[in-house]
């Protein structure tokens, strides 16, 4: 191995400032496209439990195609394929405001809807039959029974695979550098061409993405502890 | 769309022979990088796994340590750690298909070893106990005892990492790796019809995806003590 390190380029010229701008992008992005992808998801939850058919149909279809297709595909397929369809109204105003981040947050958010949906479906199905049953037959009406039973044992079931699914869209974020949204991994990149750099510009980059995966996981752990139902969930903070 | 029919029809060969199964003149295939990616990641990823509950600190800590590490990291970086520090290293250049592989494996075996490890711990205690009673080793215990067991109960969780694997072959696409994602791009680039290739490539990945998960679905029932 033949390298002189030279970590000073990471505080030297312009690459501070490229990582921080890195790193706001990347939770930008991140932010919006989980906010799509949460609403998407108890959407298409909910429409697959309906009783319409063909409403059902569409929302299993958009399940079973979004999260079976790689997001590199979807961020292309954005990108480059869908604007020319898009309404004249949305596509002017995405080729005014960025095309590049609002494809990434449509790629990310549609793909991670998708993916959203199962572990909504999976949580709300892990509940017992009987439960909702005896809250009906204890007096309450359905609207109460899901408020003040079904929900908040749902909710908390889907804590550790919701989690685990939002800290796979953040780093799923970085697949965006391929249609050249200035993320975080893209930011690192540009520090490693500017100077020649590899093994520090990707050890910052790196790092930054630990920290944050690391800390969400672990304050998520410290809520799961903390709102556990005692003897219902038992893992107990474990990341998966 | 009748034309976005006929520049699929037209490159469709470029499309699955070079870009999805791999032969051609250019090194790529999606297959062709799943294939062993998958293989190899697995036989990683048992070692990971068993790593995990190994008695001894000094096996379980770097096991551990690998785990959190490669869940706390994008892919796209650890391709690129690939990329750009295994040649400094061994100063030469690394063909792609060699450097995406690596990547894969080094990556997936994190997530492949805690399906393993949870695998492990699904087997009932009362098992070790009887195979150890009628005087197996504990290596002896695990090989024919455990992971037989074990692997039954990780397979539907396995499937569900394998397809997630076949997705993310589609990142070698940016070191240049020419599969089937590269294959799409290289025509879109002639022939500028970004909304039919990738929605044709989108369908290619999904049928693979979808029929595997079907399958998974189709054991898991089967296997299910229900």
């Amino acid at each position: 191995m033949n390298y002189t390190f030279n970590w000073s380029v990471l505080w030297t010229g312009e690459s501070g400032r490229w990582l921080l701008l890195g790193l706001i992008t990347t939770l930008e992005l991140s932010a919006l496209a989980w906010l799509l992808a949460v609403a998407l998801g108890i959407v298409s939850g909910a429409l697959r439990t309906v009783k319409f058919r063909p409403l059902r149909i569409l929302a299993t279809f958009y399940v079973e195609f979004f999260r079976n297709v790689p997001l590199l595909v979807w961020m292309f397929f954005w990108y480059f394929g869908a604007p020319p369809f898009l309404p004249e109204v949305i596509r002017e105003w995405m080729f005014g405001h960025g095309l590049e981040f609002w494809a990434g947050v449509l790629a990310l958010g549609v793909y991670s809807g998708a993916r959203f949906s199962e572990v909504l479906r999976s949580g709300i199905q892990s509940i017992p039959k009987t439960q909702m049953e005896a809250a009906v037959a204890s007096g309450l009406t359905t609207f109460q029974a899901y408020r003040y039973v079904i929900l908040p044992v749902a909710l908390r079931l889907i804590i550790p695979p919701g989690t685990n699914e939002s800290l796979n869209l953040l780093k799923n974020s970085s697949v965006a550098l391929t249609i050249s949204v200035a993320e975080l991994t893209f930011q690192t990149r540009q520090i490693e061409t500017y100077t020649a750099k590899a093994i520090e510009a990707l050890t910052a980059g790196t790092l930054i993405y630990l920290v944050l995966c690391v800390g969400l996981a672990s304050i998520m752990s410290w809520v799961e502890r903390r709102t556990a139902i005692p003897g219902l969930i038992t893992s107990g903070g474990r990341r998966r | 769309m009748i034309s976005g029919l006929d520049v699929i029809w037209r490159n469709l060969p470029f499309l699955m022979i070079q870009g999805f199964l791999g032969f051609g003149k250019f090194v790529g295939g999606t297959v062709r990088l799943a294939i062993p990616a998958i293989i190899l990641g697995f036989l990683l990823g048992v070692f990971i796994g068993l790593g995990r509950l190994a008695p001894q600190r000094w096996i379980r800590i770097p096991a551990t340590l690998y785990v959190e590490f490669f869940r706390g990291v994008p892919l796209v970086m650890v391709i690129f750690w690939m990329w750009f520090v295994v040649p400094i290293v061994l100063r030469r250049s690394i063909p792609e298909f060699w450097v995406a592989l690596t990547a894969f494996v080094v990556f997936e075996a994190a997530y492949l070893g805690e399906i393993v490890r949870a695998g492990v711990q699904s087997v009932a205690r009362g098992q070790v106990e009887a195979a150890t009673a009628v005087g197996l080793t504990s290596t002896q215990t695990m090989r024919h005892v455990v992971l037989p067991q074990a692997l039954k109960n990780m397979i539907p969780s396995l499937v569900t990492q394998f397809i997630v694997l076949f997705k993310d072959t589609s990142l070698a696409s940016i070191i240049g790796f020419m599969d089937l994602t590269k294959a799409a791009q290289v025509v879109n680039n002639r022939e500028v019809r970004p909304f039919a290739l990738y929605l044709f490539i989108a369908v290619v990945y999904w049928v693979c995806t979808y029929s595997m998960s079907r399958y998974a679905r189709h054991v898991e029932q089967r296997l299910s003590p229900a």
